[in-house]
């Protein structure tokens, strides 16, 4: 493994007295995708807006790019720029158009000239299947569509890193699909990733390494292979067990 | 015509028009001074820092819990007693419904700015985006919608209690009513023509703005 692009050295976090993080290492290399995946309320969420400076941490660092960026504010908002996030509800800024939402960052925070940008922006928008929609606005999208468009208002920032955070739990089924191939297609690409997901087949299909969480710790550490087949502890048993439980008895086959 | 009022009021139309013309500059300032104090003022009142919180809270709370008539006393009377500045009626009249409409405009754009996802705010962070950014490209134009309604009652409020600064020597309509009616004390009901005239004339210049609120609030609810 060559040098750690994030790395996160005994994170922890409590909102009040409820210990959320507790005591998080974790390293992922630059082109690594990470997967991690946990019961609700495990902490997996937090730790992605951890890493985004969206949450304050009360103990352990944050590093990126070998700079400690734990505490130092200011250079949040630099760092901002480098670690891409979307949200489960996307979050797009409904009193701009598709292209707008897109250029905002990249003319107002990295003041990058608008002919460049907007080529840029085209060029993603096309990789996604939306260039048509660029002048739409949000409501006028599906859910799906949002969901693609926020990664490309991330994208378009050049970031080092990008972070998912449920970003399909809010979809409809069938939207679903549109939107994880966007981030194969990214992953493939050599893009560092942080996933929190709950969607299995696709955690198995993306994942250089997946993470399991439980109660604000990291339980298991492993390769996608070796977690869906052979998970070591028996939380992690039990968590794979649920979903696959429920495939099962939806008729599908559960392999 | 004699007796009926109607000479009495053309009469002394150019002298209500003074009074008309104070009214509205005193309102157009303090409408002014008010927006742009109340966004920032607005904008304040959602910081995270503690000890901000508190200074705005407790000026809110100053402006609300003492009535306006008070401040303008004290501006008016109090400051040249106990610190030797003279302030006219006019520009103390303007301070004090400036300060007043600052923190009641501040309160409609704190509650705009706090209706708005929380999302918003972290999308806008997550590209980068400093304080100012985020409220200047994000949220404030997603309040202003939310504003609009609220602030211009909050205008109609100043222009009528404008008229409170007849207390402190400004004359605007109710003073300049006054003149006319005790010159023409011996006209029959001149109190009862002046007054209905300023009835009407405060009437047509708040009811504009409030049915134009009205018609952005529907035009926007489509």
């Amino acid at each position: 493994m060559t040098e750690a692009l994030v790395k996160l050295q005994n994170l922890k976090k409590a909102f009040d007295k409820h210990t959320v993080l507790n005591g998080i290492n974790l390293e992922v290399a630059k082109g690594e995708v990470v997967v991690i995946l946990g019961p609700s309320g495990c902490g997996k969420s937090t730790l992605l807006r951890c890493i985004n400076g969206l949450e304050i941490v009360q103990g352990g660092n944050i590093i990126f790019q070998g700079k400690d960026i734990t505490s130092d504010k200011k250079s949040w908002q630099q760092v901002r720029q480098s670690i891409g996030m979307v949200f489960q509800s996307y979050h797009l800024f409904p009193h701009m158009t598709v292209m707008e939402n897109i250029l905002l960052g990249p003319l107002k925070v990295q003041k990058r000239s608008k002919a460049e940008a907007t080529a840029d922006a085209e060029r993603l928008l096309d990789r996604v299947g939306l260039l048509s929609k660029k002048d739409a606005y949000p409501r006028q999208l599906s859910g799906g569509q949002q969901q693609r468009i926020a990664i490309v208002r991330a994208l378009c920032m050049y970031p080092e890193v990008m972070l998912f955070d449920e970003v399909t739990a809010a979809l409809d089924p069938e939207m679903v699909k549109e939107v994880l191939d966007v981030m194969l297609d990214l992953a493939k690409q050599g893009m560092t990733m942080l996933i929190v997901t709950h969607e299995m087949n696709f955690a198995r299909a993306v994942a250089d390494r997946i993470i399991f969480m439980d109660q604000g710790e990291i339980r298991e550490m492993a390769s996608p292979d070796e977690f869906f087949t052979n998970p070591q502890s028996e939380r992690a048993q039990q968590f794979l067990n649920q979903f696959f439980e429920v495939e099962t008895g939806k008729g599908r086959d559960g392999k | 015509m004699e007796r009926t009022g109607i000479d009495l009021l053309i009469h002394s139309l150019p002298e209500l028009g003074k009074g008309v013309v104070q009214t509205v500059l005193i309102s157009l300032y303090t409408i002014i001074f008010s927006l742009a104090g109340g966004i920032m003022f607005g904008a304040l009142r959602t910081s995270r820092l503690w000890w901000l919180r508190f200074l705005t809270r407790s000026y809110l709370e100053l402006f609300r819990s003492i009535p306006i008539l008070v401040w303008l006393f004290f501006f008016f009377f109090g400051l040249p007693i106990f610190f030797g500045i003279n302030v006219p009626a006019f520009t103390s009249a303007v301070l004090v419904l400036s300060l007043w409409g600052i923190s009641e405009i501040g309160e409609v754009v704190r509650g705009a700015l706090q209706s708005l996802p929380k999302g918003q705010t972290e999308a806008g962070k997550s590209i980068g985006l400093n304080t100012f950014q985020l409220f200047r490209y994000v949220l404030l134009p997603q309040a202003v919608r939310r504003m609009i309604p609220p602030t211009i009652s909050v205008f109609t409020r100043i222009i009528m209690t404008s008229s409170l600064t007849v207390l402190v020597g400004v004359t605007e309509m109710i003073k300049s009513g006054q003149q006319v009616i005790e010159r023409n004390y011996t006209y029959g009901h001149a109190a009862i023509i002046i007054y209905g005239a300023l009835f009407v004339f405060y009437f047509l210049i708040c009811y504009p703005l409030s049915a134009y609120s009205r018609r952005l609030e529907r035009r926007w609810t489509q």
